[in-house]
């Protein structure tokens, strides 16, 4: 275990510490209606007693989803453990669709998983895998095969083995400390990045998964700070007059676009991260905030009062076109595309409260996903299956997900104080 | 010594001006306001900064008020605004006014001025907002003399609040500018 403790700006950063743990739990909220019936049985252990659950891992892994609605334990009258022990007819009068079995052993350098998923109708094998894990990557593991199930049988990659971002604050006023931190998706393994008694927000993560962009007030005034997760080693990269803020990733890791307000007034740049050149992307009087990247790295979406109240308009970089996206309501705000470009998750107010909504571009109907009053921040999973958001917990500031047909949905609570600007990562595999 | 009573001198000769101008600054922002509001204005006195009171009723006490109100900060040094807006309320005039005389009257005070928003909306776009409030407070101070160097602008937009919860009390002591010297 390794702790690192580097002052920097006044500023305590501690890495890879397990002094700072404040894991997340998960608490599902809406299942699918949809979802496909699964049962993934309690993995054999020759009798040992492992750390950690890997089918039960795998099960809230796919049920969290919305896909899948794995099968409860108790209703298992049969445990197999290999292909070569199914009783299909078993499983089909329980009408479950698919099955997965396993064992797990012990190896000299930590677990083997055997695994195998059947589909339950063909009376077939549809995957069977070995896979190694480190003495401390069981989780991991499970994670890993949670991944290929899903894909096997939703024909979409996996997204159970990423990383999320989160930003936590407690107190008030004068009297608060914020802190980074980066955990599994599901919430586990959580590890603090940065603490300071200033405000920290806005995490991003770089198209490789290594670094963080955030904006950080540890100096009493904001600036952007990209910042190595693996090493905690980290430059500040924007420290201008006014707001240094929204810091957004070009698809190909070697821009960031941000909000400058130097020039009088809040407007989009794009930051060449190698050189520091700037290049200002909107000059109008209004505010133009919160930018993200189209997945293709032509255009960036951001959020404008141009047009009297906060609104989402697309800027085709290179033909200085901007084009507004958003029409329904008169507050649409902090839009992220999904994978493929062709959908927009916002913060939408309606007479509710601000929700999390999708737009679909092409026909331009939007639908509200969340159901709390106070939902924002949201951020797209990067297989574009799932959308985590802040949300509010009676006054406390929890993480909510929901799919991105909004059928199912969780919250990932925590023990202590608000967390909020939760920023998914890229595959990191 | 010399230096001192020299200092003195300008700070009495700076007070005046700020006197006049503040009052004519009221009259031209507010056709209702008499003088006497304008000047009792740096009502800052009934805002908590007892001892600027009396300040310029006349020229004599201007001068001695003066001296001791322009040797220190006021003491309201938050400012709260109406929800989606950035205007100043009328009621915060006055502070704003104290504010300028003592930034005029002490050309090495700085002041950071903080803009902060309720919690409603998206965080950047609320650091926008924040910033909105602190410019126009910023430009507030300008009209009335204050040099731009003097004063910096930071946005914490809902960052900071300085009251958690939902509810309109909260939200309206969360929409505010405060004074960082």
């Amino acid at each position: 275990m390794k702790v690192i403790m580097t002052t920097w700006l006044g500023v305590l950063l501690l890495l890879a510490s397990s002094l700072a743990q404040a894991d997340l739990t998960i608490e599902i909220t809406r299942g699918s209606d949809r979802a496909t019936p699964i049962a993934v049985v309690p993995f054999s252990a020759d009798g040992e007693s492992l750390p950690e659950d890997v089918a039960q891992i795998i099960s809230d892994n796919l049920e969290r989803s919305g896909y899948f609605a794995p099968l409860p334990r108790d209703a298992m009258y049969d445990r197999p453990s290999s292909g070569d022990e199914v009783r299909y007819g078993q499983w089909r009068a329980l009408d479950v669709r698919y099955l997965v079995v396993g064992h797990v052993s012990r190896a000299s350098d930590g677990y083997s998983i055997r695994y195998e998923l059947m589909d339950v109708s063909g009376q077939r094998r549809m995957l069977g895998e070995n896979v190694s894990a480190g003495g401390n990557e069981l989780r991991a593991g499970a994670h890993y095969v949670s991944d290929q199930i899903f894909e096997a049988v939703t024909g979409i990659r996996g997204a159970f083995s990423t990383r999320i971002a989160y930003v936590t604050a407690q107190g008030t006023d004068q009297d608060m400390q914020f802190a980074l931190y980066v955990a599994d998706a599901d919430g586990h393994n959580s590890q603090q990045v940065l603490s300071s008694r200033e405000p920290i927000l806005s995490p991003a993560w770089s198209p490789d998964g290594r670094k963080l962009a955030y904006v950080s007030f540890e100096t009493e005034r904001p600036a952007i700070y990209v910042q190595e997760v693996g090493t905690g080693q980290r430059a500040q990269i924007a420290s201008f007059d006014g707001i240094n803020g929204a810091p957004a990733w070009s698809p190909d890791g070697r821009r960031l676009a941000m909000t400058l307000s130097k020039d009088g007034q809040p407007d989009i740049y794009v930051m060449d991260v190698s050189s520091r050149n700037l290049e200002r992307i909107t000059n109008n009087s209004s505010i133009d905030t919160e930018p993200a990247w189209a997945p293709d790295g032509r255009s960036l979406i951001f959020t404008s009062d141009r047009s009297g109240g906060p609104q989402i308009y697309r800027h085709t970089l290179g033909s200085g076109q901007n084009e507004r996206l958003t029409f329904t309501g008169n507050y649409n705000a902090r839009g992220r595309l999904s994978p493929d470009g062709e959908t927009l998750f916002m913060v939408h107010r309606s007479n509710n409260g601000f929700q999390v909504a999708r737009q679909d571009l092409g026909s331009g109907r939007l639908v509200v996903l969340s159901e709390s009053r106070w939902d924002e921040s949201p951020s797209v999973a990067p297989n574009g299956t799932m959308v985590i958001f802040a949300t509010q917990q009676g006054n406390n500031g929890v993480l909510g997900a929901v799919s991105a047909d909004g059928r199912a949905s969780y919250r990932l609570p925590s023990a202590s104080g608000d967390v909020r600007e939760p920023a998914w990562s890229p595959f990191l595999n | 010594m010399h230096f001192k009573s020299y200092a003195r001198t300008l700070a009495i000769a700076v007070s005046l001006a700020v006197v006049a101008g503040c009052t004519s600054t009221g009259g031209s922002r507010d056709g209702t306001m008499d003088d006497g509001r304008a000047n009792g204005g740096v009502g800052t006195g009934t805002a908590g900064a007892g001892q600027v009171s009396g300040t310029g009723t006349n020229g004599v006490s201007a001068d001695r008020a003066g001296q001791q109100a322009d040797g220190r900060i006021p003491e309201v040094r938050t400012i709260y605004f109406d929800f989606d807006r950035d205007t100043i309320r009328s009621e915060f005039e006055s502070v704003l006014v104290a504010h300028a005389r003592y930034l005029r009257s002490n050309g090495n005070a700085r002041v950071v001025l903080q803009g902060h928003t309720d919690e409603r909306g998206t965080r950047e776009y609320n650091m926008a907002l924040g910033e909105r409030r602190a410019n126009s407070v910023k430009r507030f101070l300008e009209v009335q003399g204050v040099s731009p160097s003097q004063l910096e602008v930071v946005s914490y937009g809902e960052e900071r609040l300085a009251v958690r919860g939902n509810s309109e009390d909260a939200h309206a002591q969360n929409r505010r500018v405060m004074f960082a010297y």
